[in-house]
């Protein structure tokens, strides 16, 4: 009896969620991107794959954990011997570090054009190719239009985007799926180890659509994200992360 | 099919030249000299100087005597061959091949393109109307041979002679041995014996006339006749993979453009789909009607004959072309083809993604727009110097021949350059207690380390670095090192290049 309740109460909340506008793509559901729990905060409990994520990052340490932390979800996405594009007006990645994450680093290519507008015309054009696991762009501002052209490109291709936006001067509303922000935490290590542990990172979920957002710590323990405490933190509206 | 070939003498190249760029000087008397042995000798004289009784290598003191209001211009060396060169460019829209003919003419070779214009007088009409509008006084002859062209454009005095094919042995008869292009000397003989006409030697026995005037003469005889091949040096190489596109009226739109280039893409990339070969790189030349040839060029990261692809390729760059006055023609052109490995239908979609066409023909599209060098795939090298750890990929399906390491920390983010901080470091070879990186203290609260780099001698000098990954109190990570060895008299400067995940 309870069991059918369970499925009746998972029913309707599937329902609310089609009510609501969410259209599931049979893909989505298959990756498992190594996110452990935080996957309870996406509707239907997966990472939704047919989307443009957005990464708020406010200083140089804080773009490379949202690096390393996109390339943790890139590893898993691009597991299929997929090639990613990683576009910007300035190249500042290092590919030998991307191996940690589990990314074969000459998988990826590296886009560098000379605007910001050039930047978002290639991340629409390698969004509509179907061939790519994944698309990760960095640029300082979106608006709302272009966010919504990369929304309607994904739709139809089923291709990962991610935007890092480095310092942006404006946070308004866009049409991107989620906004994120990683920043760095201590890392800890055994007690009486030298060295530094694995890289920690307190992972924010700001926005997300039909779904719940939520702050985590987290570790990136080899392959994937280990969440450090039972304990979620639901953030409320007056302590959410300042941009 | 017989050849047809076309010359064209500017008997006033070099005075009209001038006529052109400083109209005052049109239908007056005046000649360009050069100084020759402490003289000013005439080089050119205008077409009313020449009738005034003074020709190309006078001194300009006799001309003067004889004209005492003589206009005298310096002559500009080489500019003859320039304006030749420039001339046969503006030629290619007749013919695609033309060659520059020192000092004064143009030859092209017209074979099996006279009829685009309707036949071979209007063709040549075409020719010398626009060059006499332009400014030109011009002699053009058509016949089976250069040297017949050369002789009959020289010594006919209509502007347009055509002579038909095969007749040009009938042609030369009544002319003067000048009109073989001989040497002044074997001319001058010539006509000592009375031989005024091409027609009065022309039957006499070779024998005869090579011990008595060499066998240049002969040779100079048979390229007139058809006898012996003469060979030209077009101005531009003819492309093996070349389509034109000739317009009856000037195209002034961008749908015009896109029409014409849809049209020479279809007929070239068929013709490569048939020799199962596909381009690189293409270019398309637009001829405007005042002279001037815009162009775009493109490129491909795989060998393609895939037209939807090209032009989109070629879409990027229309906004580039500046159609001003009107574009007549139009060449698409593929000076690189490569054969193209034929794709095999993939039963699983992940085998191979780099040798996927789609991924291929969207970096070529991103590279119309992308920097200098925009698009780069990385590949370990043997080094363990940070910056040449890595190397380009030269192509899109290279394989790394060794494999990526992972044994050591590599920041996610390298700076370009290592920059400079400041640091408290007591104890030798022990990490920093801290650092100040943009005016910012940072306290190392946790650290790994030294890695020491040794530099490569036989690359580069200079000193070695010992790398440390350290964490500050914030839990940010970085890789800062200090490059040489610990001195406490002589402290060595240390660096930040990277930032950990």
């Amino acid at each position: 009896m309870r069991g059918s309740k369970a499925d009746i109460i998972a029913q309707l909340q599937r329902d609310i969620l089609s009510l609501q506008g969410f259209r599931s793509t049979a893909k989505s559901t298959a990756a498992d991107l190594g996110l452990g729990p935080i996957k309870h905060a996406f509707p239907n409990a997966t990472f939704p794959t047919d989307a443009v994520h957005e990464f708020l990052s406010t200083a140089p340490e804080h773009s490379a954990a949202t690096a390393g932390f996109i390339s943790g979800l890139l590893g898993r996405l691009m597991q299929n011997n997929g090639a990613c594009l990683w576009i910007g007006t300035a190249r500042s990645l290092f590919p030998p570090a991307l191996k940690v994450f589990g990314i074969e680093p000459d998988q990826v290519i590296f886009v560098t054009m000379e605007r910001e507008r050039d930047v978002l015309w290639a991340m629409e054009e390698a969004l509509k190719c179907k061939g790519l696991a994944a698309v990760v762009a960095e640029i300082k501002e979106l608006s709302f239009m272009a966010s919504r052209r990369l929304q309607l490109a994904v739709e139809q291709s089923n291709v990962t985007g991610f935007i890092i936006r480095h310092q942006p001067r404006y946070t308004g509303v866009n049409a991107c799926v989620s906004r994120w922000q990683i920043t760095p935490l201590p890392s800890e290590l055994e007690a009486g180890m030298p060295g530094i542990g694995f890289p920690r990172w307190q992972v924010a979920l700001l926005k997300i659509r039909n779904g719940r957002p939520g702050v985590w710590p987290v570790e990136w323990s080899g392959d994937r994200c280990q969440l450090l405490t039972a304990h979620i933190m639901q953030p409320d509206h007056q302590k959410r992360l300042r941009v | 099919m017989s050849q047809r070939f076309v010359h064209i003498w500017f008997p006033h190249l070099m005075t009209d030249w001038f006529a052109i760029r400083r109209p005052e000087l049109r239908n007056t008397a005046f000649v360009l000299a050069a100084p020759d042995h402490g003289r000013m000798m005439i080089t050119a004289a205008s077409a009313v100087a020449q009738w005034q009784g003074i020709s190309a290598g006078m001194a300009v003191a006799d001309a003067r005597a004889v004209h005492p209001s003589l206009q005298v211009i310096d002559d500009i060396p080489g500019q003859a061959a320039k304006l030749l060169d420039a001339l046969g460019k503006w030629c290619i829209r007749f013919t695609p091949v033309t060659a520059a003919d020192l000092p004064d003419g143009l030859i092209l070779d017209a074979s099996g393109c006279a009829h685009l214009w309707g036949g071979e007088r209007p063709y040549l009409e075409d020719i010398t109307m626009r060059l006499k509008i332009a400014g030109y006084h011009v002699h053009a002859a058509m016949a089976d041979t250069i040297g017949a062209a050369w002789a009959v454009s020289h010594f006919v005095k209509e502007i347009i002679t055509i002579i038909p094919a095969g007749a040009q042995r009938e042609a030369l008869l009544p002319l003067p041995p000048a009109a073989l292009r001989l040497e002044p000397a074997v001319t001058e003989r010539l006509l000592k014996l009375g031989l005024h006409h091409i027609g009065s030697f022309i039957g006499m026995q070779r024998a005869a006339l090579r011990r008595r005037f060499g066998t240049e003469m002969l040779l100079r005889l048979d390229q007139a006749t058809g006898m012996e091949r003469e060979t030209m040096l077009p101005l531009e190489p003819v492309e093996p993979y070349q389509e034109r596109l000739p317009c009856l009226e000037p195209i002034l739109t961008r749908k015009g453009i896109e029409i014409a280039l849809e049209r020479l893409l279809n007929t070239l990339c068929q013709r490569l789909q048939q020799e199962g070969k596909g381009l690189r790189t293409a270019t398309l030349s637009c001829y405007r009607m005042d002279g001037k040839v815009e162009q775009a060029v493109i490129g491909t990261n795989r060998a393609s004959h895939h037209v939807t692809h090209l032009f989109k390729l070629f879409e990027l760059k229309i906004n580039e072309i500046r159609p001003d006055p009107g574009i007549e023609l139009f060449v698409l052109e593929a000076p690189k083809v490569e054969e193209v490995t034929n794709s095999q239908e993939t039963l699983w979609r992940d085998a191979a993604v780099m040798e996927d066409s789609g991924l291929a023909e969207l970096l070529d599209r991103l590279s119309a727009k992308a920097a200098k060098d925009g698009i780069r795939r990385y590949l370990p090298d043997e080094h363990h110097w940070p910056e040449r750890s890595i190397r380009l990929a030269t192509s899109l399906g290279e394989k790394p021949a060794i494999p990526w390491r992972s044994d050591r920390p590599r920041p996610i983010r390298l700076l370009d350059q290592p920059e400079p901080v400041i640091v408290s470091a007591p104890i030798p070879d022990y990490p920093p207690m801290l650092f100040v990186y943009k005016g910012v203290v940072h306290h190392i609260k946790k650290a790994d380390g030294p890695e020491r780099i040794e530099r490569e001698w036989w690359l580069d000098p200079g000193e070695h670095r010992d790398y440390y990954y350290v964490e500050d109190e914030n839990g940010r990570r970085y890789w800062i090192f200090r490059s040489g060895h610990y001195d406490v008299d002589n402290p060595k400067a240390w660096f930040i290049h990277g930032f950990f995940a």
